[in-house]
């Protein structure tokens, strides 16, 4: 009886579109549960590197959620972390295999940090926290949820960073010639990592002021 | 309860289903990507050379506008082929690889080596491809020496996998920048290389400074591979530099 309810369920019920959106604020990767603050440092200096892996984020976190949620009734307890890490590390090689062949320039610039999405807690931590234990069409919508919830975040950082630290959005130069020869100066400080970590920090702190119940009682 | 046995049949299964996976993936992109190295590769010599607005979509126009001439040396610094016909990518100096020349090189074997002449506003500027190791992998890059073969013109470089705001910092303008109007021949003629000094250019004899940069400040490693990588190219490139002067 129970089965035949869950299987009429509406692709988009409440409870799935709160997967969705849930991770976009009152569970954020980054805001609320703080994780993937590394690669969230390191790719947004500039708005393309930030969306592009964004993107990516997205795209391993709900393709690995769906694979280890197919896989999950056979999966050895014994060696899930293993087979989580297999899939994940998969993943992220064919991305950027693609990116290397498609979009060259952008994967010089994240060099590194492709690679490590494979170590991103993100990825892992909805892997083990939901994929192993719900079905695949779930498990898709809270990766992509989680993944967009770290990509939003991203590209609020990369834009503050990129405005103040180069004076353009997405490469285009907005700040007019003639603010710098009234003596405007770029913020050289904005590109340097530790300015991405104090915009992570005045995001949450604007967040906790609009969502009172994120903030700790003691 | 799994048994061992099934754990293995597991492991070995999803291993060979992944290893299946990614080398299919890796056959079917290498093409491109291959395009996008030749591409990145003429952008580099383009970009050592001062050529403005060089972009991944215009580097084989530009490549074919400004490069007049590519020479293939042999390792007496005799030109053994000169190629100056309209199709740039296809001469054998733009297929030969550094890396493997280089090795042939160290191991006493007959080599050959590139070398790019571009025409910049009527002034020939002489582009040398240099590759060599860093901290974690292969740093390499382009040297436009100037028609006395002597004068820095510009310098681009990159590297596989440099430490991020370290060691990576070879590829940026700032570090590029020190390499203009310097000049890898003293006043004797003697070959001086470009050095990339620990503790800044200030602790060199006043005019020992002209042949030398910065190294970047925690990313000595790098800076040390730059410096042994101008040495050990330049002085493989001297036979001809020195007929030529």
């Amino acid at each position: 009886m129970s089965t035949e309810i869950r299987e009429r369920e509406a692709l988009f019920s409440s409870k799935n579109i709160k997967l969705l959106k849930n991770p976009l604020s009152l569970s954020n990767p980054i805001t609320v549960q703080v994780l993937g603050i590394c690669s969230a440092l390191a790719v947004t200096a500039k708005l393309e590197p930030a969306i592009v892996m964004a993107i990516s984020v997205t795209l391993v976190t709900a393709v690995s959620n769906v694979v280890i949620s197919f896989l999950r009734n056979g999966i050895p307890p014994r060696i899930r972390i293993i087979v989580q890490l297999v899939v994940v590390a998969t993943l992220v090689i064919v991305v950027d295999q693609i990116l290397k062949a498609f979009v060259y320039d952008v994967s010089k610039q994240l060099s590194v940090f492709v690679g490590l999405i494979i170590t991103n807690c993100i990825i892992m931590g909805r892997l083990e926290a939901f994929a192993m234990a719900n079905k695949p069409w779930p498990s898709f919508l809270d990766g992509i949820g989680n993944g967009l919830g770290y990509g939003l975040i991203l590209i609020i950082i990369a834009f503050f960073r990129e405005l103040l630290g180069s004076g353009s959005i997405y490469g285009f130069h907005l700040i007019p010639e003639s603010f710098y020869e009234l003596g405007y100066k770029n913020n050289g400080l904005m590109i340097l990592p530790p300015m991405a970590l104090i915009v992570v920090g005045v995001i949450i702190w604007v967040q906790r002021y609009y969502t009172r119940d994120l903030i700790e009682k003691n | 309860m799994y048994s061992n046995g099934y754990i293995f049949r597991y492991a070995a299964i999803m291993v060979i289903i992944a290893a299946a996976l990614l080398s299919t993936a890796a056959m079917l992109l290498k093409p491109f990507q291959e395009r996008n190295v030749a591409i990145d590769k003429m952008g580099g010599i383009l970009a050592s050379a001062h050529i403005p607005d060089v972009t991944a979509s215009n580097s084989i126009k530009l490549f074919n506008e400004f490069v007049t001439e590519e020479i293939v040396l042999d390792q007496n610094g005799e030109v053994v082929e000169s190629y100056t016909e309209a199709n740039k990518e296809n001469a054998k100096a733009f297929s030969l690889d550094m890396k493997a020349e280089l090795y042939k090189k160290s191991q006493g074997k007959p080599f050959e080596l590139p070398l790019y002449v571009i025409n910049k506003n009527g002034q020939s500027l002489y582009v040398i491809p240099v590759r060599g190791v860093g901290l974690w992998g292969p740093i390499w890059g382009n040297i436009a020496l100037s028609s006395d073969l002597n004068t820095i013109v510009g310098v681009t470089f990159d590297h596989k996998g440099e430490t991020p705001g370290l060691g990576a910092e070879i590829s940026t303008a700032a570090f590029e920048d020190q390499f203009i109007g310097k000049t890898i021949f003293d006043n004797q003629g003697q070959f001086t290389s470009i050095m990339v000094i620990k503790g800044g250019i200030g602790k060199l004899p006043e005019d020992k400074r002209i042949h030398g940069v910065d190294a970047i400040s925690g990313g000595t490693i790098t800076s040390n591979g730059v410096n042994d990588m101008l040495k050990d190219v330049l002085e493989t490139y001297l036979p001809y530099l020195q007929k030529h002067r």
